[in-house]
């Protein structure tokens, strides 16, 4: 960057272009030790796509996790990242944000990590509506700790907590990010439609706010067939497209003809989509570009020169100052 | 040696305070304690405040302590909700808030009785009531007025009645607003503080508001002067000599966030919690003014997650609580540990455990702050012992947390909280302020968490330096920050990051020793017991007891040179405002007595015999208690 000198040759010239371009391979770390067919390794194949085709800068991107399965989301991006405590995610995000505007910053969460421990930071973070992606990775299970039912478990999910299947409906994030004020993006995903996935994901990211994207992924572990009826039978997937949302593509609408034309500024309409039990919406609920974001009314622009600071701290030192009687005659 | 001149100049009891007047001799003394009371919102604290800063002006030595009730509006004339201020007036320089009070201005009986009932009021106390309630159209209350009073004369007060509300209605409507101008015209007058000084708190309290605010106040100032000079028998003068440099006079909350803004953070990460609040009040407006966030977050977790993202990504951030704030920050704090992110904590405490005593002063914490958060989470741990160190330790603290990528807890309590002392006014260096976020390229091969075999210490990569990208985790990891499934890295890694606490201790000085360095006792103590310490040490040696005292300001990592120190000395033991069993209850013996926290720390580091005493009234230790403490030490075997 300012290593740059002034005749910088047309080999460096060449070289930054070069630095400009990404492959697949700049943001793979490591093998992914998730399950076979576990839904994440389909987000984490959209993300990396949409890293490598918005050409972010690696050193320039962060993702920030808690704890889960998905949580290990960050040790597969040769990204920066941040994987730390359980349910914590979005208040770290928040502060990798307000301290570095300039930073693209992603949130993997998952629906224990983000719908239950995490549950009051969900909610503000909404309604700070930060420049964040995030992205639920709603299995409907906790799954590192092997089983136990989360508040997203449909009612009788049998787990180890649950042994006759769980007690309560479960909670629909959908509903929840939509009933927040300020909220700014919802969309909806399903981790075997990577298509569909891949453009919600795209959309997330070019959305300036906090784009909240569940994301309905399977476990083949601790629930194989949780979801086989939506995938089994696509007209239990409702595709929602628009002018200003998705637009789908000849061959999807072959296989998923249960589409619903959707303006995603209409957030009652949104509200009614999301509260549906039978089908699965598909696509961008509600998007509004013109909620402002916390850091754009908290960031200061002040760059904080120690003169700055000398001012400032003079100024204040001022108001509490008892001045010895010649000094002050001397101001005066 | 106060009380027997104050015996001179009112001889009469139960004066009504109208028999002398003219011009007397003013009573020289070299110290006094005033207060002044009032029911909350009746502008008490704001009295007692300017009366300390005008007394810092005239170049006394001051200490001002704040009472404040618990309620936020508690009921008028309420036993319990006494509001005002406390200030402690020397010749020379004071060092805390003393022993009981000299001289009161009480607003009503009730507060008063509050007072006298907490045993705060020397037993010959001066006290300056208001007598609008002894002509009050509620019979009850003119009966409690009236009761109280003669039970305060007979009891050997000497109260004086004085017409407040009746005065300052010949200048103002409502006589609530602008009682306290008129009763600070009158200590003016009591102490012989110039009046002019007086008239400049106004214009600096309300100067932004209409110019009739401030003229109706500075006349209401004039009428309690010249009400006090033609009613009162008596008057006194502390003589002080003017500083020669100027000295900031600020409590202990301003002083962390001045701090702040000198060391040059720019984010604060908070939740409301009593008595911290009050430094992000004033850093949030600093702020907006010289750049910089404080960002109140949902709850304590998210604040100090905000905190420790921020950090992680750019300079050192800090949050800022109380106890039951710290308690819920435990697992960030051990994330920040683990992950090496600078971070500065400060821990305002108060009564513990649980909600406790919000509003009052406890040293409670000092076990959580070292040994808390689950496993070896190896932590720097400070305590200012005064208000001037109540700033600096904010630039140590961040200094320390950017130069070792450790979480440095900064512990005071609610007494430096809302206690005024004038100290030097700093003045700014640049060293004080972090070097800009580094942006520069990792060298190729480097790894972000290259751990140095002797200090543990290891540089951090901060996202936007090329070629540093690695994902920093909570779990335990390898020098590639990648997890480790390895239990031998494992250990490897709990010794890196408790070297790194060596390495600063390597750092350290000895602390110094107040008196001489050998002796009978020594009393060992830290936060802010340091200047009732110090004046009951001085005070014993004055008496010829070979006593002294050593005041530690680093409690993680200790100093070097405590040993040593405490070798010197026939006897130690710590002075601490925290729970310690009393050896005098039946079933507690050697075996099962519970010490003191720091006497714990002492105990088991250095194998001394340390004592402990403790006091945990929710108010600051007396020096006059610790004297007696310390006589009783020296007269046991």
């Amino acid at each position: 960057m300012n290593m740059m000198s002034d005749t910088m040759s047309a080999t460096a010239c060449l070289l930054q272009m070069a630095d400009e371009h990404f492959e697949l391979e700049d943001y793979q770390s490591g093998v992914p030790r998730w399950c076979t067919g576990c839904g994440d390794n389909a987000i984490l194949a959209a993300v990396q796509r949409l890293c490598r085709d918005e050409a972010l800068r690696p050193e320039k991107t962060v993702f920030v996790s808690g704890i889960g399965c998905s949580s290990r989301f960050p040790h597969y991006m040769k990204t920066y990242g941040f994987h730390g405590i359980h349910g914590r995610a979005l208040p770290v995000a928040e502060g990798v944000k307000m301290a570095r505007p300039d930073l693209t910053v992603f949130v993997n969460t998952g629906d224990g990590d983000c719908t239950s421990i995490g549950a009051a930071h969900w909610i503000h973070a909404i309604r700070y509506n930060m420049n964040l992606t995030v992205f639920l990775h709603d299995n409907q299970i906790y799954g590192l700790t092997k089983k136990q039912a989360s508040p997203t478990s449909p009612i009788g999910t049998r787990s180890n907590t649950t042994p006759r299947g769980s007690y309560l409906e479960a909670l629909n994030p959908l509903t929840v990010t939509l009933g927040v004020q300020n909220v700014s993006f919802v969309a909806q995903a399903a981790d075997w439609i990577p298509e569909v996935l891949f453009d919600i994901v795209k959309a997330a990211y070019h959305h300036k706010g906090l784009s909240f994207v569940r994301i309905i992924q399977r476990c083949p572990e601790w629930l194989p067939k949780a979801l086989d009826p939506w995938m089994h039978d696509p007209n239990k997937v409702q595709l929602l497209h628009h002018d200003d949302g998705l637009q789908l593509s000849t061959g999807l609408s072959r296989v998923y003809k249960n589409q619903l034309e959707h303006d995603p500024m209409n957030i009652d309409r949104a509200r009614e989509i999301a509260s549906g039990h039978e089908t699965i919406p598909v696509g961008i609920l509600y998007r509004n570009p013109a909620v402002p974001c916390y850091e754009d009314l908290r960031y200061s622009d002040k760059l904080r020169t120690p003169d700055l600071t000398r001012a400032g701290l003079n100024a204040e030192l001022d108001k509490y100052t008892v001045w010895p009687q010649e000094a002050k005659e001397k101001v005066a | 040696m106060n009380e027997m001149i104050i015996e001179k100049s009112t001889k009469k009891t139960g004066n009504k305070a109208k028999a002398a007047a003219g011009k007397k001799a003013a009573i020289k003394l070299k110290e006094h304690i005033v207060e002044i009371i009032s029911d909350s919102g009746e502008g008490a604290q704001k009295c007692g405040q300017s009366l300390g800063a005008i007394a810092a002006q005239m170049g006394n030595g001051i200490w001002t302590t704040e009472i404040i009730p618990a309620e936020i509006r508690p009921p008028a004339r309420s036993v319990a909700g006494a509001s005002g201020n406390r200030i402690r007036i020397g010749a020379g320089y004071i060092t805390n808030g003393g022993d009981e009070t000299d001289l009161v201005v009480a607003f009503n009986e009730q507060v008063l009785l509050g007072r006298v009932r907490a045993k705060e009021l020397k037993p010959n106390c001066v006290i300056l009531l208001e007598s609008m309630w002894r002509s009050h159209s509620d019979q009850k209350i003119v009966a409690s007025y009236i009761e109280t009073h003669d039970r305060l004369v007979a009891a050997g007060y000497k109260v004086y009645e004085i017409p407040m509300e009746q005065e300052c209605k010949k200048i103002v409507a409502d006589a609530k607003r602008g009682k306290n101008m008129f009763a600070l015209g009158m200590l003016c007058y009591l102490y012989s503080l110039e009046l002019k000084l007086g008239a400049d708190q106004i214009v600096l309290a309300f100067g932004k508001k209409d110019q009739s605010v401030v003229d109706a106040n500075i006349k209401l100032l004039e009428a309690g002067h010249k009400w006090a000079e033609a009613n009162l028998d008596f008057c006194y003068s502390i003589p002080a000599v003017r500083s020669t440099e100027p000295q900031l006079v600020v409590n202990g909350n301003t002083a962390i966030a001045l701090g702040v803004l000198a060391s040059g953070m720019e984010i604060c990460a908070m939740y409301p919690i009593t008595p911290a609040t009050s430094a992000s009040h004033y850093l949030s407006e600093v702020f907006e003014k010289v750049g910089g966030m404080v960002h109140q977050a949902e709850d304590e977790i998210a604040a100090c997650a905000f905190a420790i993202g921020a950090s992680y990504a750019g300079k050192c951030t800090i949050t800022i609580t109380s106890g039951p704030g710290y308690s819920l920050k435990q697992e960030a704090i051990g994330l920040a540990v683990m992950g090496e992110i600078p971070l500065v904590v400060v821990n305002v405490q108060r009564g513990g455990p649980s909600t406790g005593q919000p509003t009052k002063m406890e040293q409670g914490d000092l076990m959580t702050a070292i040994f808390g958060s689950h496993g070896d989470a190896p932590k720097v741990v400070l305590a200012p012992g005064t208000i001037e160190e109540c700033f600096y330790s904010i630039i140590t603290a961040r200094k320390i947390a950017e130069t070792f990528n450790m979480v440095v807890v900064v512990l005071t309590d609610a007494a430096l909280a809302t206690s005024q002392q004038p100290f030097p006014r700093p003045k700014f260096s640049e060293t004080w302020m972090a070097p800009p976020v580094d942006q520069s390229p990792v060298a190729a091969g480097a790894k972000p968490y290259d751990w140095d075999e002797t200090t543990g210490l290891a540089r951090r990569f901060i996202p936007g330096q090329p070629g540093g990208m690695h994902t920093l985790t909570g779990l335990a990891h390898d020098r590639d920050s990648h997890v480790a499934y390895d239990a031998e890295i494992n250990e490897q890694t709990l010794r890196f990051r408790s070297l790194k606490l060596a390495a600063l201790q390597k750092t350290l000085k000895a602390p110094p020793v107040f008196g001489d360095p050998k002796g009978d006792l020594l009393v060992v103590g830290w936060g802010s017991t340091k200047g009732a310490i110090e004046e009951a040490v001085a005070s014993m040696r004055a008496e010829g007891k070979k006593v002294s005292s050593m005041h530690l300001q680093f409690l993680q990592p200790l100093p070097p040179g405590i040993k040593e120190i405490m070798q010197g000395f026939k006897k130690v033991m710590t002075i601490e405002s925290n729970w310690s069993d009393r050896p005098e209850d039946q079933i507690i013996d050697e075996n099962n007595r519970r010490y003191s926290a720091l006497a714990i720390l002492l105990r088991s580091r250095y194998l001394v015999d340390v004592d402990c005493w403790s006091e945990v009234k929710g108010q600051p230790i007396k020096p006059g208690t610790m004297r007696r403490v310390m006589s009783e030490k020296l007269k046991k075997h």
